[in-house]
């Protein structure tokens, strides 16, 4: 049993790690969410939530990180059904393509999209010389839910895959047997067996689009400010830490929410692992 | 005809993915400055990437502190997760659920908590920001990975096998190294290389705690954006997308890689 004791003893250093840069800053996160500059204690900057402008950018985020979940959802699911309908020898290969666009640096492909979507960028010169009407998208709320949806779409597409591809292949087949048509096997069977890849694709692309505040900046042009955006601005431009902590500690709230729903469904945890 | 539904669905997404990154690559050989107008084919962006002390001393900061990070990352880690393999359940879930925090949580908040931690030591004991609090913040949110790619390469291991070489007159140390690593040995890479990633492709996390006069390339990017980013910056994303395509390739090819891949936020 000796030699138990030294392999525990290996975990030490990651423990004193995990405690110094995980556990102190949150409770910190914490501290400075629940106090004053005079060190007092208060619920003032967490309550300052139902403040106009601090309530609107909540209401915001929620509601683009909603909708770009939603579609994110529609638009994966078609092609997570596909793609596990290929043949297995395929199948790394077209994952492993749809994952790819993750590596490039998600700033200069967001920098792209405003390229594109630009009132005088690539895509209108196209619909201009199609003589098509022009889409002015830029700077919009649908251009953030656009830039989002790209952004967080692999995060809802290998879950859903994952899901949809564990499924007993006999599973579908008896159904089959038994009489349903194909949408019946649908909503009766595939969709029923994967709800952990969804429930778990939406914790991915619902607390990033929720606290993003960098697409919210570029394809919004700024002026659209989200939670993120007014957390990001009181900590490097209002140094107002206290008024940062209190909203993030809302934000949290959120996302241990989101948490709390998973767990419910996705017991196993399966769908977090890609 | 459904076949070619499908098909055409899976190219419209597939395009909708890659359309930012064909942009890139085509004004990387632009050689206009402005993004909207073609100015004709050149190599002009690539070469001057190469003379472009800046940037070059921005993409060594980002490749170093991706390359220490993971290191690191990876030896704490690792034992840990051997380790934890040996704790009873209640601790092990415990430090387990702890293990989760950076991985759910926002990234904000997480860049935040290290900021307010990074400040509170400056005001103490005259910590100062730059590489160093960037490398504690990206060790810090890489462990996690490590740890979820090294697990299941434990869990699977045979402990007669390690006990047997004490039994054999073995030392903890040397039986470590010659009967417990080489088994978790492509857990440990494929933990290498995904911390590696990650620690590249992080914005947010660096944006907070980086302080002023040191940059990432993603923070580079970030101030560049409002007015206008260099055009050797698509080259030489350019240039990264081609090699990140080669190290990936890689993963893929080595057994066990890409299992326990948890998509980055």
């Amino acid at each position: 049993m000796k030699s138990n004791k030294f392999i525990k003893l290996l975990s030490a250093p990651y423990i004193v790690w995990a405690v110094g840069f995980i556990i102190i800053p949150l409770i910190m996160v914490f501290y400075y969410g629940l106090s004053n500059r005079d060190k007092q204690f208060t619920f003032e900057y967490v309550l300052s939530i139902a403040k106009p402008e601090h309530f609107k950018s909540l209401y915001l985020a929620l509601l683009l990180a909603l909708v770009s979940t939603i579609v994110c959802i529609l638009l994966a699911y078609p092609l997570a059904l596909i793609l596990s309908g290929l043949k297995s020898k395929n199948e790394h290969l077209v994952v492993f393509i749809f994952i790819l666009p993750m590596w490039m640096n998600f700033l200069l492909r967001t920098y792209a999209w405003m390229t594109l979507l630009e009132n005088n960028g690539v895509i209108n010169s196209i619909l201009n010389f199609l003589h098509l009407p022009n889409i002015q998208i830029i700077n919009t709320p649908a251009a953030i839910v656009f830039g989002m949806v790209y952004n967080f779409l692999p995060f809802m597409i290998l879950p859903l895959y994952n899901s949809i591809n564990k499924i007993d292949k006999n599973v579908l087949n008896a159904a089959r047997d038994l009489g349903a048509n194909y949408f019946q096997t649908l909503f009766r069977v595939i969709i029923p067996l994967s709800v952990p890849g969804i429930i778990s694709g939406i914790t991915m692309v619902f607390v990033p689009s929720l606290t993003t505040f960098v697409v919210s900046e570029m394809l919004g042009g700024g002026k659209i400010l989200l939670i993120g955006n007014v957390i990001e601005q009181e900590f490097t431009q209002n140094s107002n830490w206290y008024q940062g902590s209190g909203l993030s500690i809302v934000l949290m709230l959120f996302i241990i929410i989101s948490m709390v729903i998973t767990n419910i469904y996705d017991k196993d945890g399966e769908g977090n692992t890609l | 005809m459904i076949k070619f539904l499908k098909r055409f669905y899976a190219v419209l997404i597939l395009l909708f993915l890659y359309l930012p990154m064909i942009t890139l690559v085509v004004l990387s050989f632009n050689s206009s400055k402005s993004r909207a107008k073609w100015g004709g084919f050149s190599f002009i962006w690539y070469r001057n990437l190469f003379h472009d002390s800046e940037i070059m001393k921005v993409l060594l900061t980002t490749l170093l502190v991706a390359f220490v990070s993971a290191v690191v990352a990876c030896f704490i880690g690792t034992i840990a997760a051997i380790g934890m393999n040996k704790m009873k359940p209640f601790t092990r879930s415990a430090l387990m659920g702890v293990t989760n925090i950076p991985m759910l949580n926002a990234d904000i908040v997480t860049g935040i908590s290290l900021m307010l931690l990074f400040l509170i030591l400056k005001d103490k004991f005259g910590f100062r920001f730059g590489i160093v609090s960037i490398l504690l913040s990206h060790i810090t949110f890489n462990i996690p990975y490590v740890i979820l790619s090294v697990m299941p390469r434990i869990k699977k291991m045979n402990p007669s096998n390690y006990e047997a070489a004490l039994d054999l007159g073995a030392t903890p140390v040397y039986a470590f190294f010659k009967v417990i690593l080489p088994d978790i040995w492509p857990g440990v890479l494929s933990g290498f290389l995904m911390a590696f990633t990650m620690s590249l492709d992080d914005f947010i996390i660096t944006y907070f705690t980086k302080g002023s006069g040191v940059d990432t390339l993603s923070t580079k990017i970030y101030a560049m954006v409002k007015k206008g980013v260099n055009p050797e910056m698509y080259a030489l994303s350019t240039l990264i997308f081609v090699s990140v395509l080669i190290l990936l390739i890689l993963i893929n090819t080595l057994p066990s890689g890409g299992k326990s891949k948890k998509a980055e936020k």
